[in-house]
């Protein structure tokens, strides 16, 4: 490839449009664009009943349980791994959690449960991959397809089909707000920082994305590699309970045939979307969480663009498709070939 | 014997065993009558997943199955409500079907996008468009459809072989053939074995990537076409998650994932012993749907395992 200097404009603006951020923020800006013609009141603010109201925070709020998917996601898969089985572990949590409110535990240990049982969910993914070295994908699988049954076992346990709760604890942390702000975006901001501390400022995340890079040589330099993937599928199946607990609170009910459904496809989205290669070898948290505010502001767009609902999936398809062709080298060198061409 | 015939013998071996357990259990279970059904309510699935496996033998991956089976028999169901006769709009799917696979494989081979994401976006389009076209389940009004589910053959013992079942083993056996007595099934094989070789031995990758694409897209849309001749309807949400349930099908048929080893075969006997499992719970009356997911699950889980300390033992081997 010729590498032009950075000082000639063309070469500055073949850099930025390198740069990874930039098409997830044209897309975005696109979706914006679009909304702010069909919608002139599509960016208005205020606040109702002392919290914030309108679109833009809206589109925060709904995507906070994927973003929270995502990070977990975006470090499985800079392992080069993938976890299939996180709608299935939220399906098993707000089981969990309905189970033992209906039985009396006091609320906070309940929420350790919960996340106790997403870690336990980790081991098991961490254990099929780390140890019996089973790919990631038919792993990961094996949970996602019991995962929504051992949900509903656990409902009939007490007899319930969907059984509902009430919990003033576990609600105020998925639709509570703290002043006006909302409680799921401020704990949303503090797993993002803890996550961002643990990958760029301690060793382990060297060491994430050293194994990602290549396992064989991660280990020969003394990295081991399987106790790196137990902790990426063990921090993956937290995260994945995080968002278990917002879910559940949220719906008030344990329904673990349609909660969470199609969660992993949106996570592993926000993260090819943000620029990581399922590849392995690069974790970008920030990136991810871009990456799940597209999908969402996508879909939120559509809904109050006055669009039927059914066209979702489709233009979700498009701009996926639309991403992914930018990022794709081949095709830009082929397109700016035939340009260029062109102009001769 | 060789040992390439190991796993299949295994899918056999768990087949037969859940089948007689099932006999042993109750009465009646032990005959050709539960036998066709099965092979017939299941046609679709292990007809979709029949052309998996080619994409799971070159080592890649496909999701759009499931909306594939929903889009054919919406667009099928559609256009008989406009008089075109099944056969005709079933062959115009069958053809869109080629077309969209060979798409994604051009996708995934050009733009070198991996092919759960490139046909993670074929699943949220087709299904996408299904809902654009119908949201209610549209009845399959023609006659022909009516006399295709009637056709059947006796079989020895009070079961039929029904018309589904009849096109899927025709299916089975043009793939039998493909995969292993074709150049273009050896190229399956050598991507899968090792791209970077295959590459070397001169395998034409672009073509071969997208053929095996197009004929995943071909297998999928028939694999359509049964489901809605045999339920007569398309319906938008027909087909849900059924990717999975043939990417099982083919994993508990011996295929490896990673690819490069497996037997078309295999995934036949795979998509039964789903089959057979969700039949014996029904049998049961007493359980519920969950066991299904249960119980596929920790079958998926037994059958990995065993995988893996098969080819163990083939690497054990190879390096002693």
């Amino acid at each position: 490839m010729k590498v032009e200097s950075p000082a000639s404009p063309n070469g500055r603006l073949r850099a930025i449009a390198r740069h990874r951020a930039v098409w997830p923020l044209v897309a975005l800006a696109l979706i914006f664009a679009v909304d702010g013609v069909i919608s002139p009141g599509f960016f208005h603010i205020r606040i109702v009943e002392g919290r914030l109201f309108g679109n833009l925070i809206d589109i925060l709020y709904r995507a906070t349980p994927t973003a929270i998917v995502a990070l977990g996601m975006a470090i499985v898969i800079g392992t080069k791994g993938i976890d299939l089985s996180v709608g299935s572990i939220i399906a098993i949590i707000g089981a969990v959690i309905t189970w033992r409110i209906h039985a009396g535990d006091p609320h906070f240990v309940i929420l350790l449960i919960a996340l106790g049982t997403g870690l336990l969910c980790g081991l098991w993914n961490g254990f099929l991959v780390a140890v019996l070295d089973i790919q990631p994908i038919i792993a990961t699988l094996i949970l996602m397809v019991s995962g929504r049954g051992i949900g509903l076992m656990i409902n009939l346990l007490y007899g319930g089909t969907n059984p509902s709760f009430q919990s003033e604890l576990l609600q105020g942390l998925s639709v509570g707000h703290i002043s006006l702000i909302p409680t799921r975006l401020v704990l949303g901001a503090a797993i993002f920082a803890a996550l961002w501390l643990l990958i760029r400022r301690t060793a382990l995340g060297l060491f994430l994305e050293a194994v990602g890079g290549n396992s064989a040589a991660a280990d020969l330099a003394g990295v081991d590699a399987r106790l790196v993937k137990y902790a990426a599928y063990l921090i993956c199946g937290l995260c994945a309970a995080w968002a278990g607990v917002i879910l559940a609170a949220d719906t008030h009910t344990s329904d673990p045939v349609s909660v969470g459904l199609y969660i992993e496809l949106d996570a592993i989205l926000a993260v090819v979307i943000g620029g990581g290669s399922l590849s392995g070898g690069r974790i970008y948290l920030g990136m991810t969480v871009l990456g799940a505010l597209v999908i969402q502001a996508l879909t939120t767009s559509i809904l109050t663009s006055g669009l039927p609902p059914e066209y979702n999936l489709v233009v979700k398809a498009f701009v996926v498709i639309v991403v992914l062709l930018l990022q794709s080298n081949n095709l830009r060198t082929a397109l700016y070939a035939s340009f260029s061409g062109r102009k001769r | 014997m060789n040992e390439k015939y190991l796993p299949l013998l295994a899918t056999i071996v768990v087949f037969l065993a859940l089948f007689l357990s099932g006999g042993m259990l109750y009465k009646n279970f032990l005959s050709t009558l539960v036998l066709g059904d099965i092979l017939a309510d299941n046609a679709f699935i292990i007809t979709a997943a029949i052309g998996t496996t080619f994409v799971i033998l070159s080592g890649g991956i496909d999701l759009s199955i499931g909306s594939m089976i929903g889009f054919v028999g919406v667009v099928i169901a559609n256009l008989d409500a406009v008089g075109w006769h099944p056969l005709a709009s079933a062959a115009t799917m069958l053809a869109f079907g080629v077309l969209f696979g060979g798409l994604q494989g051009l996708i995934i081979d050009f733009c070198e996008i991996q092919p759960f994401i490139a046909t993670l976006a074929g699943l949220f389009l087709l299904r996408g468009a299904c809902f654009m076209i119908n949201l209610d389940s549209v009845p399959i009004r023609h006659p022909f459809v009516e006399s295709f589910a009637a056709l059947s053959i006796e079989l020895p013992g009070e079961g039929y072989l029904r018309s589904s079942a009849i096109v899927m083993l025709l299916s089975l056996a043009v793939a039998v053939v493909v995969a292993h007595f074709t150049r273009f099934g050896a190229n399956v094989y050598a991507i899968g074995g090792d791209r970077t070789s295959a590459q070397l031995m001169g395998v034409p990758m672009r073509q071969t990537s997208v053929a095996i694409y197009a004929l995943g897209g071909f297998y999928s849309a028939l694999g359509g076409v049964i489901y809605a001749f045999y339920t007569s309807s398309g319906y938008p949400l027909a087909g849900t998650g059924n990717e999975l349930t043939a990417i099982a099908s083919v994993v508990l048929g011996g295929t490896l994932l990673t690819g490069g080893v497996g037997m078309v075969a295999g995934t036949l006997f795979g998509g039964m012993i789903l089959g057979l499992i969700a039949t014996l719970i029904n049998f049961n009356g007493s359980l519920n749907g969950a066991w299904i997911m249960i119980a596929g699950g920790s079958l998926l889980f037994i059958f990995i395992v065993m995988q893996r300390s098969l080819v163990g033992s083939f690497r054990l081997r190879a390096t002693n």
